[in-house]
């Protein structure tokens, strides 16, 4: 976008073919894919009133349920945070055999689809599995319980923080870091003080995507989980139980606060990116 | 011995984070990975063919199989337009209708079902019209791909639209001042530079289709040998306690995961070696 073209082209005018198709069937997509499903969530709760609507939405189960979800989520993407810092800083600074298997593997939880992971992990952590069993006889349980829903979260979304602090590790300049080092200061100090706050924005914006799919996860979760009323019950799985039971009302109510919650934190993940881009870019 | 220049390069530090990352790296990928063709082929081969050539088993594949091939070319063909219209014209919305993109990978895949169901199903607006003319959509293979359709819709122009962004638009501008047509400049001009971003956006979007399971676990109906997918029949098998069934199975979709990331890695080797390439080329001239 040189300085050039935009004075010898009006904006009006377009060199390039293909304007108004390639929009309108984006448009056109867009609308009956992802906006006008929309509306049948619309209908169906517009017909609740008020205190019906609050009446499902705060149901002791289902409040269990929030609880349940929104502190694994927590947990897990705190847990990424740690671990993918970890998994991006040596994919970046260091050079040891099979890195570049390592490299690939990392996305090994977006390929694998939800519903093998979700019995792999159920397996694996039963107190007949191969970790279950180990984990059970120094007296701690994960399959059918909170912690089970932590694990299957934190799996799914590993590569979310690996991957936004990647390419932001491998630009930081060295020369800070390097009159850092010759300074006498020591390598906790510039990691602190160097490294971490350019790191710190990316490292957010990860935690807060693991956190984002943690929170919707629900084929890895519900066979691990146990989904025990009140202990272990994700909210995704509350709305398949009131679907089930075809109470299409209570299902439309617990998806619209689930679907408002997902989109706020899109919104705020976007602006916030938006921000450290143009903060980095200078734009 | 200098004193290393760069954080952690002391060889403790760093064999000691590598160590911490690989043992995690073993516990949470390496062994769930290992442990789904344990479990497939625990009482050998002949039982896991024979697993896998059950009726049933053999129709989820087929729809998977379907759902998969009608799924990618729709949404090659959004996200290419939808990456032109956005990286080639400046116009008012532009910013939201990229933030738009994003919301399948914000929704639930359990919330994007119950969407389409409400739609789609008898007692949605749309539904009711259907049922009127006997046409079903939920509980059925359209439905399924619909669904699937919204749950992988981002993939390829997520992929393209960062880097169409960033090449930017002169080259082509110059082929149509030179004459070129309309397939002529995709063909020539833009497909060379976004092929690879393309196959990568193929990759994704086809392991996400094959893959899906909260959304369409919604609005399958799960009749077994009708509209089960393959997700869907691992669910079932593995509900009704034929863990090694249900995992011969899971095998499969592993298989294609695997494929999914050795492509992805074969991929981004190529678009490396193409930027040294222009680095290099630039570098002459």
């Amino acid at each position: 976008m040189s300085g050039s073209h935009a004075v010898s082209r009006p904006k009006h005018q377009r060199v390039l073919p293909g304007f108004a198709i390639s929009l309108g069937v984006s448009l056109l997509f867009i609308s009956l894919i992802l906006l006008l499903p929309a509306t049948g969530l619309v209908m169906q709760t517009k017909g609740m009133s008020l205190s019906e609507y609050w009446y499902v939405i705060s149901d002791p189960r289902l409040v269990a349920s929030y609880k349940v979800t929104v502190g694994s989520a927590f947990a897990a993407s705190l847990f990424n945070g740690v671990f993918g810092l970890l998994l991006a800083w040596i994919l970046v600074r260091y050079q040891f055999p099979g890195k570049r298997i390592l490299d690939a593997l990392v996305d090994l939880p977006f390929a694998l689809p939800t519903a093998v992971a979700g019995i792999t992990l159920a397996t694996l952590y039963s107190s007949t599995g191969w970790l279950g069993n180990l984990l059970e006889s120094i007296g701690i349980k994960v399959a059918y319980t909170p912690l089970g829903i932590i694990v299957a979260m934190a799996f799914t979304s590993i590569p979310f923080v690996v991957r936004t602090v990647q390419p932001v590790l491998e630009e930081i300049s060295q020369e800070e870091e390097e009159a850092g080092m010759t300074l006498g200061a020591s390598d906790w100090a510039v990691f602190w003080r160097v490294i971490m706050p350019s790191l710190r924005p990316a490292l957010l914006v990860g935690v807060a995507l693991s956190f984002t799919r943690s929170l919707g996860e629900f084929g890895a979760v519900i066979f691990i989980a146990g989904n025990m009323p009140y202990v272990s019950e994700i909210t995704s799985l509350m709305i398949f139980v009131r679907l089930q039971e075809f109470d299409f009302p209570a299902a439309s109510a617990i998806a619209s606060v689930v679907l408002l919650t997902s989109l706020s934190l899109l919104l705020i993940i976007n602006l916030w990116q938006g921000a450290y881009l143009r903060r980095i870019h200078g734009k | 011995m200098s004193t290393p220049s760069r954080v952690g390069e002391q060889p403790l530090v760093k064999w000691s984070l590598i160590s911490i990352a690989l043992f995690f790296v073993t516990i949470l990928l390496i062994i769930p990975l290992l442990s789904i063709f344990q479990q497939a082929f625990a009482s050998g081969l002949a039982t896991y063919f024979d697993n896998l050539s059950e009726p049933d088993t053999l129709h989820a594949i087929g729809l998977t199989l379907i759902v998969a091939l009608l799924t990618v070319p729709v949404n090659l063909v959004f996200g290419v337009m939808l990456a032109w219209a956005v990286t080639r014209f400046e116009f008012i919305g532009r910013k939201f209708l990229i933030t738009l993109i994003d919301i399948p990978f914000a929704v639930s895949p359990v919330v994007a079902g119950l969407l389409y169901l409400l739609l789609y199903g008898s007692n949605g607006w749309i539904g009711e019209w259907l049922y009127e003319h006997d046409l079903q959509v939920m509980f059925a293979w359209p439905g399924i791909v619909l669904v699937t359709v919204f749950v992988t819709c981002p993939f390829v122009a997520r992929e393209l639209i960062p880097l169409m962004q960033q090449q930017g638009r002169s080259d082509e501008e110059a082929a149509v001042i030179l004459g070129a047509s309309w397939w002529q400049l995709f063909r020539r001009v833009t497909l060379p530079n976004i092929k690879w971003a393309l196959i990568y956006g193929v990759i994704l979007t086809n392991a996400r289709a094959v893959g899906e399971f909260g959304a369409v676990a919604v609005v399958s109906g799960n009749i077994r040998g009708e509209t089960n997918t393959l997700p869907l029949h691992v669910q079932l098998l593995y509900e009704d306690y034929q863990s090694e069934a249900a995992f011969a199975s899971a095998s499969l979709l592993a298989f294609i995961a695997l494929l999914t990331l050795i492509l992805k890695a074969f991929v981004e080797w190529r678009q490396e070696r193409n930027h040294i390439n222009e680095q290099d080329q630039q570098g002459e001239l």
